[in-house]
């Protein structure tokens, strides 16, 4: 067997398997910049956790259809779905479902509501508008779906590990702020002035109020502020039970039973993306567990450097001998220089966030097609 | 260096997406050096509020304002000019106010009532038309002589990532489902009209690797859906193999001599034993592997049948000087 390295050296090891053997850990949350493998590593450690006993439950936001593949199922909805083929020998198992934004907007919308006046919010164009097609909700509905999953979890015991893969914007982070927004905007004074004519004659028309009313009438036409009115009055008490919930799952979210993992790779901008969500998650007292770095660049002869393997390679192709072991000792040293140049980087990273624990993730040569891969992946997160 | 026609003449408005993590912003970078290269005057924006540009050109953080941030040398003269932008949602739609209806006035009041925060950050949706908005208005600018500030030749997107584009392009779309009248739906009809138009397309970068070609396929069909044209793909962070297609198979079939490391191990005075050729040719399986799915990957590419471009992975990252010789192989493909 060849030398490979476990870990990254002189950085604070980040233990997985301890993280999920930790029955006082319901909530893991990936988060992270797009692109480093985020949903990869949540399926991943759902395959683990439950093949270790846990009975797990993986949320996934939009994943790619090879990945659901990969869990053996033909596609992801927001029905939570048992993965097959895991070993189920020590009591666990694996559901995977998918965020459907607009499914679960209905959802909370039915459920906080008479049928008439729900009807009324369904058939809203600006609902339907807001609740199927534009960006921003997503965050809202992650939010609230996770606070249902733990809630069932709880009263039904189905599940005592939920894994959740953040939604796949800059701001990973900005379903952390969606309880934050909805508030202020649910006690801002323009949502008393929209939903004032179906509360009857209050007295905001100051003259600042004509004018913004005279504003917006003015860009949206008048049936447009009607059509918001409409909505923004019937969702009234559907929007403030939702925000007393989502106020809760974000509380959920501060306490040692959710762990945060920044998930990142060995990149200078994914890193940097990374140093902003470590701070982000300390600024609201969110549990930071540590940091993935995934996909790292691990050639096998370690103990050749990079310089002699390029110099060796550049005496054989002067002699004109040897050119396929000339080619395989380049290939070597660019390998160990970009191994050396991501170990730089993710040392720099420890130093401006010492305390970070860290797990060197080594990349894959193919992709990841099944439940094999998925473990492989596990295997390696977990420094095996 | 001699210059081909570009693929993309008369192409007012170069939209670059791709899956998180493939390099859209260097994609965009590359492209705007590229065309100023041709002696054109471009914009290039960014909608996601990450100072990429900045970061990329090396130029300062700035705010919302339109700034040089290079000048691409021609012999002695500059040939052409990129300038930057960060397109912020709250000031373009203070500035489009004030520009479309002189109710500068207006935007204080609705500041007041917490109307700006709610359209900027809370209203789903309503960023995205603000920020498609402004690219248009600046794209626009050539045909409309009452115009603020420079006219560009061209206008680069650094967009948001392949899942959400025909969402972010279409947005207008959506407005118009809303409002059925007046002067909202009126400029969402003609950022629409302008999305669609054959001097628009949207380019999307990939990796060769297997999601983010997936992602690419089910990318071109929903701007398809969408009627939006959709350009090339570019292929970024290629492997570059110093191994021939023969020695690549024996690699990756594990049947490279042994014999052969040995001796030329013993030759360059490296230690020849075991372990060192074992590790060698396990970094060469591995590296065969990976090319061998590239070369797949790089055929499922091509059959989507847009005109592809490819971009080298550069060791040591992209800075300033990368980012011209990335532009250098994007006119010599024929993209600008």
């Amino acid at each position: 067997m060849t030398r490979r390295k476990k870990t990254v050296d002189g950085l604070h090891g980040l233990e997985i398997d301890a993280l999920l053997d930790d029955r006082t850990v319901e909530i893991v949350v990936c988060c992270g910049s797009g692109g480093v493998g985020k949903t990869t590593t949540a399926a991943a450690l759902g395959v683990r956790a439950a093949e270790r006993g846990r009975q797990v439950v993986v949320l996934t936001i939009d994943p790619a259809r090879r990945l659901a593949q990969a869990m053996g199922l033909p596609e992801l909805d927001d029905t939570p779905r048992r993965v097959e083929g895991i070993d189920t020998k020590r009591g666990g198992h694996l559901d995977a479902m998918m965020l459907d934004m607009k499914r679960t907007f209905d959802q909370v919308v039915l459920a906080t509501t008479s049928p008439e006046k729900a009807k009324v919010i369904l058939e809203n164009p600006f609902y339907v508008a807001l609740s199927s097609s534009f960006a921003g909700t997503q965050e809202y509905m992650a939010m609230e779906k996770l606070g249902q999953l733990h809630a069932d979890a709880l009263a039904d015991g189905r599940y005592d590990l939920i894994i959740v893969d953040t939604p796949p914007s800059r701001s990973a982070l900005d379903f952390l702020d969606a309880p934050k927004r909805l508030s202020s905007f649910l006690d801002s004074r323009l949502l008393r002035l929209l939903s004032a004519p179906a509360r009857g004659p209050i007295k905001v028309f100051s003259a600042g109020m004509g004018l913004v009313t005279g504003t917006l009438t003015k860009l949206l036409g008048a049936q447009v502020l009607t059509d918001i009115q409409t909505f923004v009055s019937a969702l009234d008490t559907t929007f403030g039970g939702f925000r007393a919930r989502s106020e809760r799952t974000y509380a959920l979210l501060q306490e040692d039973r959710t762990a945060f993992l920044v998930v990142a790779a060995p990149e200078p901008d994914a890193l940097r993306e990374a140093a902003y969500f470590v701070e982000r998650l300390r600024d609201e007292r969110m549990p930071l567990t540590g940091m993935v770095l995934n996909r790292m660049t691990s050639p096998a002869a370690t103990h050749v450097s990079a310089e002699r393997s390029l110099s060796a390679a550049e005496a054989l192709t002067e002699s004109g001998k040897h050119p396929v072991a000339a080619a395989v000792l380049r290939l070597h040293g660019e390998r160990m220089r970009r191994a050396v140049r991501e170990h730089h980087l993710a040392e720099r990273f420890a130093s401006a966030h010492p305390g970070v624990s860290v797990a060197g993730v080594p990349a894959l040569s193919s992709d990841v097609h099944d439940l094999d891969g998925l473990r492989e992946i596990g295997a390696r997160l977990s420094g095996e | 260096m001699t210059r081909g026609d570009s693929d993309w003449e008369g192409v007012r408005l170069h939209i670059v997406t791709g899956k998180g993590g493939t390099g859209k912003t260097t994609v965009a970078g590359a492209l705007a050096l590229a065309l100023a290269a041709s002696g054109q005057t471009v914009l290039l924006c960014e909608v996601e509020g990450r100072q990429g540009i900045a970061r990329l050109f090396d130029a300062p953080n700035r705010t919302y304002d339109e700034h040089r941030i290079a000048a691409v040398p021609d012999e002695n003269a500059t040939a052409g000019e990129v300038y930057g932008l960060a397109i912020d949602p709250e000031a373009a739609l203070a500035e489009y106010l004030e520009m479309y209806y002189r109710m500068g006035r207006a935007v204080r009041a609705l500041d007041k009532v917490g109307a700006i925060d709610f359209a900027t950050t809370i209203a789903p949706g309503v960023r995205d038309v603000l920020l498609t908005g402004k690219v248009y208005e600046a794209v626009r600018r050539k045909e409309k002589k009452r115009t603020h500030g420079r006219v560009y030749d061209a206008v680069v997107l650094d967009a948001p990532p392949t899942g959400r584009i025909a969402r972010f392009l279409g947005v207008n779309a959506g407005v118009a489902d809303i409002a059925r009248v007046g002067p909202i739906r009126r400029q969402a009809d003609s950022i629409m009209t302008m999305m669609r138009a054959p001097q628009t397309v949207v380019h999307l970068v990939t990796l060769l690797e297997e999601m983010p070609v997936q992602e690419t396929a089910d990318g071109i069909a929903e701007l398809r859906e969408a009627k939006i044209p959709v350009g090339a793909v570019v292929v970024n962070l290629a492997e570059q193999s110093p191994l021939d297609a023969k020695a690549l198979a024996a690699a990756a079939g594990g049947s490279l001599p042994r014999s052969d490391f040995t001796s030329a191990l013993r030759e360059t005075g490296l230690s020849a034993d075991d372990e060192t050729v074992t590790g060698l040719l396990t970094d060469a399986r591995e590296h065969a592997v990976r090319v061998e799915l590239e070369n797949e990957l790089r055929a499922q590419v091509t059959a989507l049948g847009r005109p592809t471009y490819e971009l080298p992975r550069l060791t040591d990252g992209v800075d300033l000087g990368a980012l011209f010789e990335l532009s250098h192989a994007l006119t010599a493909q024929g993209m600008a």
